[in-house]
């Protein structure tokens, strides 16, 4: 069984968020972690590398230091690690992405695909179900719970309220929440193996079937017109009340923001 | 001279810091409070490889080099001394003694459980009337037929109730030198846990690190095979003397994690805490002594990182690993007292985190060689 997990490093929300002049974010002046609903999905294939000795490799897009995150994932216990960077491929939205991934899974041997639900960065929770279109596969997104029974998937698809269980034939693609599992460490000897690895690099000329259309901030619909960081909040106040007290209290306040 | 660190020893850092702020520091004070010993946290490390980091994988461990050893013991002590000198006791005490001494049968049989954590290892060398004088030895083993027979006690053995193999050091005989002087043989064995005629003493009340368990070891007529004696007859106090270098570089580093602890710690706690109208941080006073604490702990990072460096790639590294000691472990209790004196009236109840690494950092001027025996060593190279 062979699994790709796509990853993304993003911007860790404990540091700065910085911006380029055209809006996109500055990646290479920010502090990253991995995507935590990628982390999640990479547990889950690495759970099912225990389970049935499945090959897993972490696939990212990203400017050369995303290659960190590969290593990381792969101190966790991931196979192999493929890196497409290339300065035409900067400032892709999801539908830029999705192709460019799209483009990448073509030269790669696959039973599942598992992506994160969306990045934290984005929030647009498109690129999975995107890629799985590009590539004509079936995709089951929100997975809370992923099982392997012969040559399809088993997934609890999560809503607000219930959860669908729903069986796809593989190949295929399933999106992870953060919620699926608890992330395993990386390994100390994990991370020395890692650190040596080779990893796989292509650029632009290995994507197979793309349009250059298609591809980077110039085949993006989506233009950033104005980013900024978010408004930041007061420090508040802190009282200490007894109950009564306290719902005075905030009545009293929100009647005077004129909130009630 | 390069000192930025290897792209491994960044994430194995991260690693580290990550395992003791989720699963460490929630439980540092209890440990402390309860003096229960933190088993399912060893647990946890095993698994994930902590104790078995300068283990070659042939032997079931992560194949890295000392100083990723040095910085886990680092990360985990800043936030608590006791599941620092857990790592400390069982890497350097008893698998690296293996590992340097071992034959090769002993080797197979004992480091793939105590590198993955299955079996946890402990060091017997002191004893009531054999501190410092490591020389004053009274535990006897007496060669009988394929077995010697191990009689006498050791005291203070960190680890001592929780691990499953155990380095011991016995008289083994007496020989005369040149001047008809008597001298004692001291020769090192493995011993386990149940061997018959192996038992526990008294369980020690400690100041500091109150989880780690620190127990007598009592040996009446307790027989060990032939085979399990560790290096060649003898040997032993030369053997000794080689681990507890090693052991004092994670010593050092569990010195080092808790003034770096006590200073993290500190810096958040003066942005918070207000008198007469501003933070306490933006007084003079706390600012430089936040500047003497971070560059003492700076200068105590560079003689422990060297010292595991030493260790790495030099056969004698006495110097190194004493002079980082002995330095980590006066920072230690410097700059924990610091962090105490600058929370105040906070900083003397156990409530908050620095009460507790004052207290731990003592230990460390202590045991595996007082400061006073570090000078000896040091001073000793100087004069030669």
């Amino acid at each position: 069984m062979k699994i790709v997990v796509c990853i993304k490093q993003v911007p860790d929300t404990k540091g700065g968020v910085k911006f380029n002049p055209d809006g996109t974010l500055d990646r290479a002046a920010m502090l990253t972690i991995m995507n935590p609903d990628d982390k999640a999905g990479l547990e889950a294939a690495l759970r099912l590398k225990d389970q049935y000795d499945a090959e897993v490799t972490v696939l990212t897009m990203g400017l050369p230091k995303a290659e960190e995150v590969l290593r990381e994932a792969m101190a966790m216990g991931a196979d192999k690690g493929v890196l497409v960077t290339d300065r035409v491929l900067g400032g892709a939205d999801t539908w830029a992405t999705s192709q460019t991934l799209a483009g990448a899974l073509r030269n790669m041997d696959y039973d599942l695909i598992i992506t994160g639900r969306q990045a934290i960065d984005g929030d647009t929770a498109q690129v999975g179900p995107q890629i799985s279109e590009h590539l004509g596969l079936p995709v089951i997104s929100y997975a809370q719970n992923i099982k392997v029974e012969g040559d399809s998937v088993i997934v609890e698809r999560q809503y607000d309220d219930r959860y669908h269980v729903l069986k796809a034939k593989m190949p295929c693609l399933i999106t992870a929440l953060a919620e699926l599992n608890e992330p395993r460490y990386m390994t100390p000897g994990g991370i020395f193996d890692a650190c040596k690895a080779e990893i796989t690099t292509w650029g632009r000329v290995d994507l197979k079937d793309v349009e250059d259309s298609n591809l980077g901030l110039k085949g993006s619909p989506t233009q950033i017109a104005k980013a900024s960081d978010k408004v930041r909040k007061g420090k508040g106040e802190k009282f200490t009340l007894d109950p009564a007290e306290a719902v005075g209290y905030i009545m009293d306040k929100l009647s005077e923001k004129h909130i009630i | 001279m390069d000192f930025t660190l290897s792209k491994e020893h960044e994430m194995a850092r991260t690693l580290f810091r990550e395992f003791a702020e989720k699963e460490v520091k929630p439980l540092a004070q209890e440990v402390d409070e309860t003096e229960v010993f933190p088993r399912a946290t060893v647990e946890k490390m095993g698994k994930l490889g902590f104790l078995g980091i300068p283990v070659p994988k042939e032997y079931g461990g992560q194949g890295c080099d000392i100083l990723t050893y040095a910085m886990c013991v680092e990360e985990l002590s800043k936030v608590c001394g006791t599941t620092g000198v857990i790592v400390s006791a069982h890497t350097s005490l008893c698998v690296d003694p293996i590992l340097t001494y071992g034959t090769e049968e002993q080797k197979q049989k004992y480091l793939p459980a105590l590198a993955k954590g299955e079996k946890l290892g402990a060091f017997g060398l002191t004893e009531p009337g054999a501190g410092t004088d490591a020389q004053g030895q009274q535990t006897k083993a007496v060669l009988d037929g394929d077995e010697y027979v191990l009689n006498g006690s050791k005291i203070f053995i960190t680890n001592g109730k929780e691990a499953d193999v155990y380095i011991i050091f016995a008289i083994t005989g007496v020989v005369e030198d040149a001047k008809g002087r008597k001298k004692k043989i001291i020769s090192a064995f493995i011993v386990d846990k149940g061997t018959p005629g192996f038992t526990f003493g008294t369980k020690e009340k400690k100041m500091g690190i109150r989880g780690s368990s620190t127990y007598e070891l009592i040996f009446t007529d307790c027989r060990i095979p032939k085979e399990n004696m560790l290096g060649k007859e003898g040997k032993g106090f030369g053997i000794a003397m080689h681990t507890l270098d090693g052991g004092r570089i994670g010593i050092a580093s569990q010195a080092l994690g808790l003034a770096e602890g006590a200073l993290e710690t500190t810096i958040e706690y003066v942005k918070e805490r207000k008198q007469f109208g501003r933070a306490i941080g933006a007084f003079q006073n706390t600012q430089f002594q936040l500047a003497d604490m971070a560059t003492k702990c700076e200068a105590a990072q560079m003689m422990v990182y060297k010292a595991a460096r030493a260790k790495e790639t030099q056969k004698v590294y006495s110097v190194e690993a004493a002079k980082a000691k002995l330095y980590a472990a006066e920072v230690a209790m410097e700059v924990t007292t610091k962090a105490v004196q600058l929370h105040g009236g906070y900083g003397y109840i156990r409530e908050y985190d620095v009460e507790r690494m004052m207290r731990d950092a003592k230990i460390t001027e202590i045991y595996e060689g007082t400061s006073e025996v570090q000078r000896m060593v040091i001073s000793g190279a100087l004069l030669k």
